[in-house]
């Protein structure tokens, strides 16, 4: 039983800051990784094959790396635009997916580019600080490139369901046993997710008025033991019904894929564009 | 050895890691074509016993024989004898969630049959014919984890009705489902007995027991089988089922 200390508006808030975050967390990985109703819509994307699709966007990622053109890269995600438009995904969800994430990850790297990069004065700051015309160009290049690559990972993971894009990875000569491994993790961070979350929604029914800082650090360390002995429970389990079903330490996998003729025009298609990104990107 | 003898388990006793006990000098036979149902209160060693069965777990004393072969680590470390065995031993676990850890429905009803080496057609066809019989067709491309319960407790039933196993070990099969898909798992059950099959069923569901038991043995809380025998007699000894914590007295309420 948690004792309670008071019920003020600043105890409130605090009360609510571990489960809020938990919860924030849990949807948002939830959101991020499980994005099947996209990918199960009527599409241009998601009518190709997913081996064309991991080709296609690996190609493309390739060429965007490559390119030193800040236009070309700039095309480039015009086009992804055009496919997330053709591929029944709202194109304003696909712009704030990376333009909202990309600031707290990009952006805090390559801001001090703007004042530290030599070259022709855009504006004085207090400080002595100058902002360069060559710090804004590499600036904007640098975030172009990142959201434009993201983008890419974006639209692959949208349209294709996640077992497809594993499937899909075998093309790049990865070793099943890794592929399935992949999938399994996958798999069982979605089940600890629901687990997690389960835990801490028991915990929040039983707790009258707040709990102190340490009281929700006390919970949250007992909650994380406890989903890594289940974590470890689990992985002997799952082990033994692999081996009960014939499992000996190499996988043999179906590759139920079958490329049609769209597909390989498709996949020609976007070859040749990661061969002229590369080229005009020079 | 009499060839209708599928499992002869002989004195066994097993204990976890830590000395953690999970089954005293336990003896029984499973016949071919038996349905026979393990009984047993949580924690008294019935899910244990069924991964011996399956050479999952090895006794810490006593043997097991499974088809007249001595079951052991280093038999099972022979190709040829472990392919047969696994060929023909399915276990159907509790927890459908650790069973089916494959990225898709497809993946995980194929996992079987292609880790023992059957022809990819032979595999495809056993497939069909399993996602036809357990009315599956339509999750063929989902991902197990969106499944609701009894979904996946259908592709669990799946993944090792590919194999076509001549025994099923089945753990709790009911646990866990709705009313629906629990009289349909029973029906199940029913049928693979009608073809022949050997059935091992741990439960503390009497219902269940009752309906596709042809033996029951029951498990003490002290990892002991204290009763076996024909499912109307262990059923009406209500002293017997009391006291393996099996069923519960309710004072009667007087207003």
């Amino acid at each position: 039983m948690q004792t309670i200390q008071s019920t003020s508006d600043s105890h409130s808030r605090r009360r609510n800051i571990l489960e809020q975050t938990l919860h924030g967390i849990t949807e948002a990985i939830e959101h991020a990784v499980f994005a099947e109703q996209i990918s199960a819509n009527a599409g241009f994307f998601q009518s190709l094959d997913a081996r064309v699709k991991v080709i296609s966007m690996l190609a493309l990622l390739i060429g965007v790396s490559l390119s030193r053109s800040l236009l070309v890269i700039a095309a480039v995600y015009l086009l992804l635009l055009i496919l997330a438009w053709s591929s029944a995904i709202p194109v304003d969800f696909f712009i704030k997916r990376v333009w909202l994430v990309l600031p707290f990850f990009t952006g805090l790297v390559v801001i001090p580019a703007l004042f530290i990069t030599p070259g022709p004065v855009l504006v004085h700051l207090p400080l002595g600080l100058v902002i360069t015309a060559t710090g804004v160009n590499t600036v904007l290049f640098l975030l172009l490139r990142v959201s434009t690559s993201v983008s890419l990972t974006l639209l692959l993971i949208l349209t294709t369901p996640w077992n497809a894009v594993l499937s899909a990875l075998s093309v790049l000569r990865l070793p099943d046993v890794f592929i399935l491994v992949l999938g399994m993790t996958y798999r069982y961070i979605y089940l600890l997710l629901h687990l997690a979350n389960d835990m801490f929604l028991s915990r929040k029914s039983r707790v009258v008025g707040y709990l102190s800082t340490s009281d929700n650090q006390h919970v949250l360390a007992a909650v994380s033991a406890t989903l890594l002995g289940k974590s470890l429970d689990m992985s002997s389990e799952v082990y033994l019904a692999m081996v009960s079903r014939g499992f000996r330490g190499s996988i043999i996998t179906l590759k139920p894929f079958k490329m049609r003729a769209k597909d390989w025009w498709w996949l020609s298609a976007f070859l040749a564009i990661a061969v002229v990104v590369i080229i005009m990107g020079r | 050895m009499d060839a209708t003898i599928v499992f002869e388990v002989c004195n066994v006793s097993f204990a976890y890691e830590g000395n953690q006990t999970a089954l005293e000098h336990v003896s029984l036979e499973v016949q071919a074509g038996e349905s026979l149902v393990i009984l047993g209160a949580n924690g008294s060693g019935k899910s244990s016993l069924l991964k011996l069965l399956d050479g999952l777990y090895f006794p810490s004393s006593g043997t097991i024989s499974v088809f007249g072969k001595s079951l052991t680590e280093e038999a099972l470390l022979n190709d040829e004898f472990n392919f047969a065995f696994r060929r023909r031993v399915g276990l159907v676990f509790q927890d459908s969630d650790v069973q089916l850890f494959s990225p898709s429905v497809l993946d995980e009803v194929a996992f079987a049959p292609l880790q023992l080496g059957l022809a990819r057609e032979e595999v495809n066809r056993r497939i069909d014919s399993a996602l036809e019989a357990l009315r599956i067709e339509k999750l063929r491309d989902r991902a197990p984890h969106r499944l609701s319960g009894g979904e996946k407790r259908r592709v669990a039933l799946a993944s090792i009705l590919t194999l076509q196993p001549d025994v099923w070990l089945m753990d709790e099969p009911t646990a866990g489902l709705d009313p629906r898909s629990q009289s349909w798992l029973v029906e199940f059950i029913l049928n693979q007995q009608k073809q022949g099959k050997t059935i091992v069923t741990a439960t503390h569901d009497l219902t269940i027991a009752e309906e596709i038991a042809s033996t029951i043995c029951v498990f003490s809380e002290e990892h002991k089988i204290v009763a076996s025998g024909k499912p109307s007699d262990i059923l009406n000894d209500h002293e017997l089922l009391h006291r393996s914590n099996l069923s519960h007295y309710h004072a009667r309420v007087i207003e």
